[in-house]
């Protein structure tokens, strides 16, 4: 990928994923009723919301993880760049190359740092020789903003970096696959407030390759890293739009009432 | 009076001590207007403990430790006659026999006390087995009078018991209820009697082992005295006779003992754990709710009834493919019982160790690690091969060295399928014998306790306890020093 440091803004608002309607049953409850949204690539989108609103559920959506899950049904269409990732000639283990996903709690493998950002382009064939892993090595490194803490020790265990340092590890991880979403699921909720700073500025850089969707319990953190908002209540998506927007000048009274402290 | 009438009383006593502790305190507190430190039961339990935990250690130490001073104290009267070549135990043992008949010439009404004491020796012989009690010779009046010595010691002995059983009984309760008082703390007293409680049990099972290791080591010793330590360890014959000249090499049997464990962890390792792989990442939750305890179950079948089911089904069945005339035509097999025997049934008997010690390792690989390998496009299988696999293998290799161990002790199976021959050989189809069989094999019948042929079962023994014990240490070892991966 070359810099695209100079797109920023031209491209904001162009479409990269689009959901129709989509349900998710986990076997008898009902976990998201007919969420429509748009987001746009080269964007932060956050999902906020109380606990149990279904968030987490609909990002698993957007690469499939749902299907990991025994008694989840989804329904309804999701397309990323206009093709339906649910159709039956989409392979869910593709798909996931292409979306890629950061979780809650850093959860680098029991393998050197090398082996861990290795693991995928390994699986996916992306290097044709060492020389060339890596270059793609240090270049997810560098993008997940941890190549210069790292650089020395590259084959010492991943479980021995501090917590902020391994969530950027799973970062630079779900980075070296090249994949043109990249989920993340409250990724600073066990990071102190300093490894959640610099994470955030992280997320912010990686605006410019990919499109970002992140989960969040923290209105603060919504706003300060995010560019559009979407505010989930009881599986129903009630409000989406520009993040400014939603924090000053709510149209839905719950998302008012959940800005302001009332529900959550 | 019994001992188990003794024990009767004493929790009598531990029972009135009980309600008399827990009314008195309720009485005090009601009379100096105070609440209790603790609820009231807890002042009943201190007295009925103080009253039943002393007294039942002492009548339990007592039983043990009485017929010993006795025993001394009736020595002397044997001594005198004692001739060169006469086992004092032996002797010991006749007047134990000749006190008892007594005892119950006594109980049943056959004699009266004064003519048991005055039977001359003579006439003793006749007496006891009319009572039904068969004495190997006559009564010399040495033994009678020991026995008659014996007879008045045990008298005194058990009087003695009983008054001083009961006295502690009935002192432990009354100080119990003298101290029902609201300021006593009896909460915490009771939490020390089971704490000491607890530390006993474990102290039970922690002294048992060390007197099992010490007695194995004092026969050991005693084994390599009569039979050179060099010629054991090194030896490649195995031919014990009882008349003596034996040769006792424990190669063969290792060299057996090994053989088969390989073989059985080449069936069980790779059944068991992709048995363990199954269950753990692939099955369905109702499957796996009932395949686990099924395949748990074969753990419960009992090691003799897999040694008949090599004895009987797995050794013809390889007879009719590897024996001499066998459909294979290899003619590698002579009978039934073979190494290959042994150790494939072993092997199965292994599946479930290996199984279900690997299912609960692999399960205890986090979930999330599965979803960062499964979130970058990894497919069930290559997350199971690079990010499981990896993370649970010390567990695993603990599983495969428990096994290990188990299959190194196994007998039965051995027994039965393996053969009796102590043979050095590569063929896993020729009979062989393990270490096990052979200690089964120098014990049972008419042996002699100090002859070599014997005692090297506790050479053996303690060969067998010292691998086994070092394959649990590496085994714990290796789980422990790979265990934090996962944080």
């Amino acid at each position: 990928m070359n810099d695209m440091r100079t797109m920023d803004n031209t491209v904001l608002n162009e479409t990269k994923i689009t959901a129709r309607d989509v349900h998710v049953h986990y076997g008898t409850t009902h976990a998201i009723k007919g969420v429509d949204v748009d987001i746009a690539d080269r964007t932060v989108t956050a999902f906020i919301g109380p606990s149990g609103c279904g968030k987490s559920t609909f990002l698993r959506c957007l690469n499939r993880m749902n299907d990991t899950i025994p008694g989840a049904v989804v329904t309804g269409k999701i397309k990323i760049d206009e093709a339906d990732i649910y159709d039956s000639r989409v392979d869910p283990v593709q798909l996931r190359a292409k979306v890629g996903m950061v979780f809650q709690k850093p959860n680098p493998f029991p393998k050197s740092i090398y082996d861990n950002v290795a693991y995928g382009p390994k699986i996916h064939g992306l290097a044709k020789n060492k020389a060339e892993l890596d270059e793609i090595v240090e270049k997810a490194l560098r993008r997940g903003a941890i190549w210069d803490e790292v650089k020395d020790r590259l084959h010492a265990p991943g479980t021995g970096l501090s917590g902020g340092q391994q969530q950027r590890l799973c970062i630079a991880r779900a980075v070296a696959t090249e994949p043109e979403v990249l989920l993340m699921d409250e990724p600073c909720s066990a990071l102190d407030p300093i490894a959640t700073a610099q994470v955030e500025e992280l997320i912010d850089e990686l605006r410019q390759n990919f499109s970002v969707v992140i989960v969040t319990h923290s209105m603060q953190q919504a706003a300060r890293v995010s560019q559009r908002t979407a505010f989930f209540h009881l599986g129903n998506l009630v409000e989406y739009g520009e993040t400014g927007k939603i924090f000053t000048n709510p149209e839905d009274s719950r998302t008012e009432s959940y800005i302001s402290g009332r529900i959550g | 009076m019994t001992p188990s009438w003794i024990a009767l009383i004493v929790l009598a006593i531990a029972a009135a001590g009980f309600v008399l502790a827990r009314s008195r305190a309720l009485r005090a507190a009601a009379r100096e207007g105070r609440r209790l430190h603790s609820l009231p039961g807890y002042y009943g339990w201190t007295a009925a403990l103080y009253a039943a935990l002393p007294a039942l250690l002492l009548l339990a130490i007592w039983l043990v430790a009485q017929p010993a001073v006795t025993r001394m104290m009736v020595w002397p009267v044997l001594e005198a006659e004692a001739s060169a070549n006469a086992v004092p135990s032996l002797m010991m043992a006749d007047v134990q026999r000749l006190a008892a008949g007594l005892d119950a010439a006594v109980e049943t009404g056959r004699l009266s006390r004064e003519a048991a004491r005055d039977l001359p020796a003579g006439e003793m012989r006749a007496a006891m087995a009319a009572q039904g009690v068969a004495l190997g010779s006559e009564v010399t009046s040495a033994t009678r009078d020991a026995a008659l010595r014996w007879r008045r010691l045990a008298g005194v002995g058990h009087l003695a018991r009983t008054i001083a059983v009961i006295g502690l009984a009935l002192a432990g309760a009354a100080w119990g209820v003298s101290r029902a008082a609201p300021d006593f703390r009896a909460r915490n007293a009771v939490e020390r009697a089971m704490r000491g409680t607890l530390i006993s049990a474990a102290l039970i099972a922690i002294l048992t082992t060390v007197g099992i290791v010490l007695a194995l080591i004092f026969n050991t010793i005693e084994f390599f005295r009569l039979y050179p330590a060099s010629e054991f360890f090194f030896g490649t014959t195995w031919s014990p006779s009882f008349g003596g000249g034996s040769e006792l090499g424990i190669l063969p049997l290792l060299w057996g003992t090994l053989y088969i464990s390989l073989i059985a962890l080449l069936v069980a390792v790779p059944i068991g754990l992709f048995a363990a792989i199954y269950l753990a990442e692939y099955a369905h939750r109702n499957v796996r709710s009932w395949a686990k305890p099924m395949l748990e179950m074969l753990a419960g079948i009992p090691t003799i009834v897999y040694g008949l089911f090599a004895l009987l089904t797995v050794g013809p069945l390889l007879v009719e493919a590897f024996g001499r005339g066998g459909y294979l035509g290899l003619g590698w097999m002579q009978g039934g019982t073979a190494v290959m025997t042994a150790g494939l049934v072993m092997g199965i008997m292994l599946v479930p160790f290996v199984s279900s010690l690997s299912d609960d390792i692999i399960n205890a690989v986090p979930q999330s690690l599965r979803d960062g390998s499964l979130g970058l496009g990894a497919t069930r299988s290559e997350t199971i091969r690079q990010v499981v696999l990896p993370a649970a293998l010390p567990g695993i290799v603990g599983a495969i060295l428990l096994a290990a161990s188990r299959a190194i002790g196994e007998t039965m199976i051995v027994v039965l399928g393996a053969g009796a021959a102590a043979r050095l050989s590569m063929n896993p189809f020729d009979a062989m014998t393990t270490v096990t069989a052979k200690i089964v094999s120098q014990l049972t019948g008419d042996a002699d306790f100090s002859s070599p042929e014997a005692l090297v079962a506790f050479a053996l023994g303690m060969t067998l306890f010292v691998i086994t014990l070092a394959l649990n240490v590496v085994a714990l070892w290796i789980v422990r020093r790979y265990r934090e991966q996962y944080e």
